[in-house]
């Protein structure tokens, strides 16, 4: 390889791992613009007719990056996401942490899974959590099964722990559909 | 056979040899070969040396310009040039830089550069360790600083306490890098402390027995060994933190049976006796000028050598004076009160002995000892603050606040920085062969001493009136904001000053005036050879009178020969009295240790991010230590015998 | 939202001095100010201490002198300096408590010992330095031998300098000793016990009784009565925090996993500040507490008033305030008591109205401070953990209503 292509060779892998490092470290508290409104009704996949919707341009700020997905990890404790839904395990609530996504494995069908509340005990938070807390929940909700990079899943807690930290649990690919829930295709 | 035919056989060093011929001959055995490969495989100790310094000396300047950062955002109140993510990533870059990547390792540069040559010796001990422990090193400063430019720079203070920098809190991988930092310097301190002592022990010219080591050398001789000892308590704790932050292990998880608090005493246990490891080399130097500017030798050698040796154990007993707010036991916290307060007294000796020396003495005001002396104005303050804060009551009060930055800035600037910008001075011709120019020197001390006491006297009076430490910003109206402004001018001026150094350096590289052998007529041995000296260091080993022997000596040196000079060999020789014992061979260059260093750096970075890396980062790693062990089937051929 | 509103003064008068003026004048800083403060003098002729007077006189004479400006300006930082010392809410050296009394006591005599140690030590420096007379006759060389009468008085100096050093530093760790064995004393008869839990960036604090409904929570701010000696039981949440209050006493840390304990007593009524002296994560520098004193009558008074639960909303704005407050994200972390708002995450919410300042020390007081900092709490605390919540401006002025009738 002569010298000046491996220069840019290796100026686009720096450029590449700058992107990817300043993407998952970035701590931005205030989250996505005030104001901007959420996804109101998501759409899901196949279920309804038309082309999918564009991913929410949010997406790229919450998901796989390290800051929002702990403070996604600590309200999910604090909002008591727990009660329900345990470690990830399941209880009341469905699993979080296994591979079947009954309203699809997204991060805006989580968001909107969240916001809207869903049959069967799942309550609506909207104007309960703000926005940007909801985007860190969804986010954190993924991590639990490992559907996020290792390098920005959170480690063990300073308590009790469960399970294994999101950063140790093997990625559970996700299953297209469940048997007995809806018929929803999620989209990766 | 012609005298010329005869000398080729001769493969030793001696009277048979002419001067030129043996210096020749040394020359192709010891020179690093040309070249980019000979540059990256080279061994010799002045080399190496030279590299650490400058790279220490960058590390500097980067964090310099952090603490710049710092003041410009702490100018005011309520600034908000820095967001605090952003503040909170450069103060611990500059704690971390400063500590770690500057402080240690440029007193070990001028032990690596020095040391050899001071005790009369050809090479340091294991010289291809060296080698490797400068490339770790670099590894190391330039992965904390590569990761602090992609952001994720450590956020958490250079002493990363637990929890705050544990899994819970610090998310990401920012923590881990500030861990595995800590690992890559440790690593590196370690390999020159043990070439230090090694060198220090075995390799001093005949005749120089313990009471005639040159005190620079002692202070490096006590360094090291308190680096032997209190390194590896932070590489534990840092490997700790990284299991805990990676594989989710509990060291410092309460919850889990862990303790926060096992964090703080491992940190410290390291972290008090760190700022010995920085402070008694810098006495070396403050020991090493002033003989030499005050024209006589120094007073009390046995008092500052037992100074010395005492500091070094009583360091290891103060490390809970940075816990006294913890909630600790009382008692337990008097006997530290005690410790601390003890360690002044050593201090207090090697103070009277240098005023002493000045005192008796017909001193020369050139740089050196214009920086010795600012050395002794601010050091001693920063000591006075530093036995209020060995009482437990009033730790309470300044733990914490700035009046703790001010006094380890007058204690680590006062006692370090200052005697190394004067150790610069003095030993610059030896480095390079040219002087610094003295009329920039002294505006250097000028601007560096007003700028420092400027800049940091005022932090004391802000912490006692309740300005804690590691703010971004800090409310209008509380009696803080004219002080912190004078701090800044202070620092503004104290940058001016380190402006001025670089250019004289600059300027004086190329255009200074041409130094002789002893520029100075100082009496240490690393001035018995040329500036700047050549790669085998001495023709003829020295053998040592007294204690200053360029001064007892002054018709020249007596030698010993009988070291080949066809092949690497060094002088051994016993441990007290130096009475001379065995030759010894010497590595050649290498290129293995580079290659071992980076084996290591892919497995310390890689174990940043799976614990797999250690595993299959062990490979590359016992490829590089084969390579570096592999045994030489070198013909050593007899010598033959000739008259 | 960046309405500027009087601030009503949280405490009592003060004998003679009042405690609030000294960061109160600040007024309402929204938006925050980036104007430095010059220095000035607030009340009237300084009591100065004996130092900082002879910096005044000698300013006064050198008006002729060509640095007089710059010697002014120095005179100006120390007087400013003195009249902190004397006056600061959050200053170790203006002692309220008998602790801090002590211990700045102890201080004044490290002080005034080291200090000497350090003349002391110049004066030698600069008679070592410009020794003239040996220096002349000595013959220039590289070199001499020192003289054996010399280097013995030299030897008999050292001796006589460490023995000095040692006598000092042990009489030094005697005095410590004694204060903080006396400090310990002092805090073997707590009355009052509160527990004080940190959390990344605020104070939670609890006023225990035996008798449980009498038990009840506040946040940033701590009450005592005058000359009460109160234990401190100091907990954290997540990481270690460090409570001080300067003026009452040193610091003791706040430790996960650990209980720590520390007993204060405010010996003059006035308001306090302390702030959390160990790093703590983003918004270390915006986690201050008010520590108040009051007479013993009026902190009664004040416990009584907390014990209750709200105040009910009385006009309608303040009612759709509430109503709001119960529907929004608010009700998610906040507790009010007497409603249905019950959370534990973020502050009791419950008499916030009736505290000295808002967001852990961060703003005094004050409806356009507390709209501010409800707008858009990340521009005044970035990263601290209330949420930019997106209510709209009604909904803001009548959530406002409501809390601001939480007194």
């Amino acid at each position: 390889m002569s010298s000046p292509c491996r220069r840019s060779a290796s100026l686009a892998v720096l450029a590449v791992l700058a992107l990817a490092a300043c993407d998952r470290e970035e701590r931005e508290p205030r989250g996505a613009p005030v104001g901007e409104s959420g996804p109101g009704a998501i759409a899901q996949g196949t279920l309804y007719a038309g082309e999918p919707s564009p991913p929410d341009p949010r997406r790229q700020e919450y998901e796989g990056n390290a800051y929002h997905l702990a403070q996604g990890k600590q309200l999910y404790v604090w909002f008591n996401c727990g009660t329900c839904h345990a470690n990830g395990g399941g209880d009341i609530g469905p699993p979080l942490m296994d591979d079947s996504w009954i309203y699809g494995d997204s991060l805006e069908n989580i968001f909107a899974t969240i916001v809207q509340g869903r049959p069967n005990g799942m309550p609506s938070f909207r104007n309960k959590i703000p926005e940007t807390q909801i985007w860190e929940i969804a986010a954190y909700v993924r991590s639990m099964s490992g559907q996020t990079p290792t390098a920005a899943s959170p480690g063990r807690n300073d308590s009790l722990n469960a399970k294994p930290a999101e950063q140790r649990t093997p990625k559970a690919e996700p299953k297209q559909s469940t048997p007995g829930g809806p018929q929803v295709e999620g989209r990766q | 056979m012609s005298a010329r035919d005869a000398s080729r056989f001769i493969r030793r060093d001696g009277p048979s040899l002419g001067e030129a011929e043996t210096h020749a001959r040394l020359e192709r055995t010891w020179a690093t070969p040309p070249g980019l490969w000979g540059w990256l495989s080279s061994v010799d100790h002045k080399q190496v040396g030279r590299r650490y310094i400058v790279t220490a000396f960058v590390f500097f300047l980067l964090a310099g310009l952090l603490a710049l950062a710092m003041r410009m955002q702490l100018a005011g109140p309520n600034q908000t040039l820095l967001t605090p993510d952003r503040y909170n990533q450069i103060f611990t870059m500059h704690g971390t830089t400063m500590m770690f990547l500057f402080a240690v390792p440029v007193m070990e540069a001028f032990a690596i550069y020095l040391v050899p040559l001071m005790v009369g010796t050809r090479a340091i001990a294991f010289p291809r360790l060296n080698a490797f422990s400068y490339w770790v090193y670099l590894a190391g400063g330039v992965m904390l600083w590569v990761a602090f430019i992609l952001n994720v720079g450590p956020d958490v203070g250079w002493f990363s306490y637990v929890p705050l920098s544990g899994p819970q809190f610090s998310p990401g991988k920012r923590a881990d890098f500030w861990a595995q930092m800590v690992t890559f310097t440790e690593v590196a301190a370690l390999a020159v402390a043990v070439e230090i002592i090694v060198t220090v022990l075995k390799q001093r010219a005949p005749g120089m027995s313990l009471n005639r080591i040159p005190l620079f050398v002692w202070g490096q001789l006590v360094t090291s060994f308190m680096v032997v000892f209190a390194m590896p308590a932070v590489m534990v704790s840092s490997s700790m933190l990284i299991m805990d932050r990676l594989i989710g292990t509990h060291f410092f998880n309460p919850a889990e049976g862990g303790d926060a608090l096992l964090w703080q005493h491992l940190f410290w246990f390291f972290g008090h006796p760190e700022v010995y490891i920085i402070f008694l080399p810098a006495t070396g130097f403050v020991s090493s000028i002033l003989p030499t500017f005050a024209r006589r030798p120094i007073f009390g050698y046995t008092a500052l050598v037992l100074a010395l040796v005492a500091t070094g154990f009583l360091g290891f007993g103060l490390w809970v004076h940075h816990m006294f707010a913890t909630g600790l036991p009382h008692l337990g916290n008097s006997f530290y009160t005690a410790a601390s307060m003890a360690i002044a007294i050593p201090s207090g000796i090697q103070i009277f002995c240098w005023l002493a020396t000045l005192w008796d003495g017909r001193p020369r005001f050139a740089t050196p000892l214009l920086f010795v002396i600012g050395f002794i104005v601010i050091f001693v303050l920063g000591g006075l603050s530093g036995i209020m804060l060995a009482s437990v009551p009033i730790d309470s009060q300044v733990h914490d606040t700035y009046f703790v930055v001010a006094h380890f800035h007058y204690v680590l600037i006062g006692g370090a920085v200052f005697p190394l910008f004067g150790a610069i001075y003095y030993w610059f011709p030896k480095f390079t062969g040219r002087m610094l120019s003295e009329r920039a020197g002294a505006w250097n001390f000028g601007l560096f001493f007003v700028g420092f006491n400027i800049a940091f006297f005022p932090m004391h009076i802000l912490g006692l009136i309740g300005m804690p430490r590691r703010v971004y910003s800090y409310p209008a109206g509380l009696g803080w904001d004219d002080l912190n402004l004078l701090s800044t001018a202070g620092a503004v001026i104290l940058a001016a000053g380190v402006l001025v150094f670089l250019g004289n350096v600059w300027h004086s590289l190329k255009h200074g005036l041409v130094a002789d052998d002893n520029p100075w007529g100082a009496a240490t041995l690393e001035w018995a050879t040329a500036s700047p000296p050549p790669s085998f260091n001495f023709v003829h080993i020295p053998v040592v009178t007294g204690s200053n022997p360029l001064w007892e000596e002054a018709d020249g040196l007596p030698v010993v020969s009988g070291l080949r000079v066809d092949q690497r060999e060094l002088l051994l020789t016993s441990v007290v009295d130096a009475a001379p014992e065995v030759r010894e061979p010497s590595p050649e260059p290498s290129i293995w240790p580079l290659l071992s260093a980076l084996a290591v750096t892919i497995l310390f970075i890689g174990s940043i991010f799976t614990p797999w890396a250690v595993v299959w980062g062990s490979i590359p790693l016992a490829v590089g230590l084969i390579g570096w062990f592999w045994p030489k089937s070198a013909p050593d051929t007899p010598e033959p015998v000739i008259e | 939202m960046t309405a500027r509103l009087p601030i009503p003064s949280p405490c009592s008068a003060g004998r003679g001095r009042d405690p609030c003026g000294a960061w109160e004048g600040e007024g309402s800083v929204i938006p925050r100010n980036l104007a430095l403060t010059l220095p000035r003098l607030r009340r009237g002729p300084l009591p100065l201490p004996p130092g900082a007077g002879e910096g005044v006189a000698r300013s006064a004479s050198s008006r002729q002198w060509p640095w007089h400006r710059a010697a002014l300006v120095l005179c100006l930082f120390a007087l400013t300096a003195c009249e902190r010392v004397q006056h600061g809410i959050q200053s170790a050296l203006d002692p309220v408590g008998q602790q801090a009394g002590r211990i700045a006591g102890l201080w004044w005599l490290f002080l005034a010992v080291l200090a000497a140690v350090y003349a002391v030590v110049l004066v030698l420096l600069l008679v070592a330095a410009i020794r003239p007379r040996r220096r002349r006759r000595l013959p220039p060389g590289p070199a001499f031998r020192p003289e054996e009468p010399i280097e013995r008085r030299l030897t008999r100096g050292l001796t006589a300098w460490a023995v000095g050093t040692a006598a000092i530093v042990l009489t030094l760790t005697g005095f410590s000793y004694a204060v903080d064995r006396d400090i310990l004393a002092l805090g073997h008869r707590a009355e009052l016990t509160i527990e004080v839990t940190a959390k990344q960036w605020w104070w939670q604090v609890r006023y225990d009784d035996p008798v449980p409904n009498r038990s009840f929570e506040t946040a940033n701010e701590i009450r005592l009565p005058v000359g009460v000696p109160v234990r401190v039981v100091l907990k954290a949440q997540d990481v270690i925090h460090s409570f001080w209050v300067p003026n009452l006493h040193g610091k003791t840390d706040l430790i996960p996993g650990r209980v720590n304990e520390t007993v204060i007593v405010a010996d003059r009524e006035g308001r306090y500040r302390g702030q959390c002296a160990e790093f703590c994560g983003f918004q270390h520098a915006n986690m201050a507490l008010d520590v108040v004193a009051m007479p013993r009558d009026q902190f009664e008074a004040w416990r009584e008033s907390q014990l209750a639960p709200a105040v009910a909303p009385s006009d309608e704005r303040s009612r759709e305030g509430q109503r709001v407050f119960l529907t929004s994200a608010c009700v998610m972390c906040h507790t009010v008591r007497g409603t249905t708002a019950a959370s534990r995450v973020g502050p009791d919410l419950t008499h916030v109205a009736a505290r000295p300042s808002i967001a852990a020390g961060t703003l005094p007081y004050s409806k356009g401070n507390l709209a501010g900092w409800i707008a858009d709490p990340q521009r005044i605390k970035p990263g601290s953990q209330m949420p930019v919540v997106g209510l709209s401006a009604d909904q803001l002025q009548s959530v406002l209503a409501y809390l601001d009738g939480l007194k």
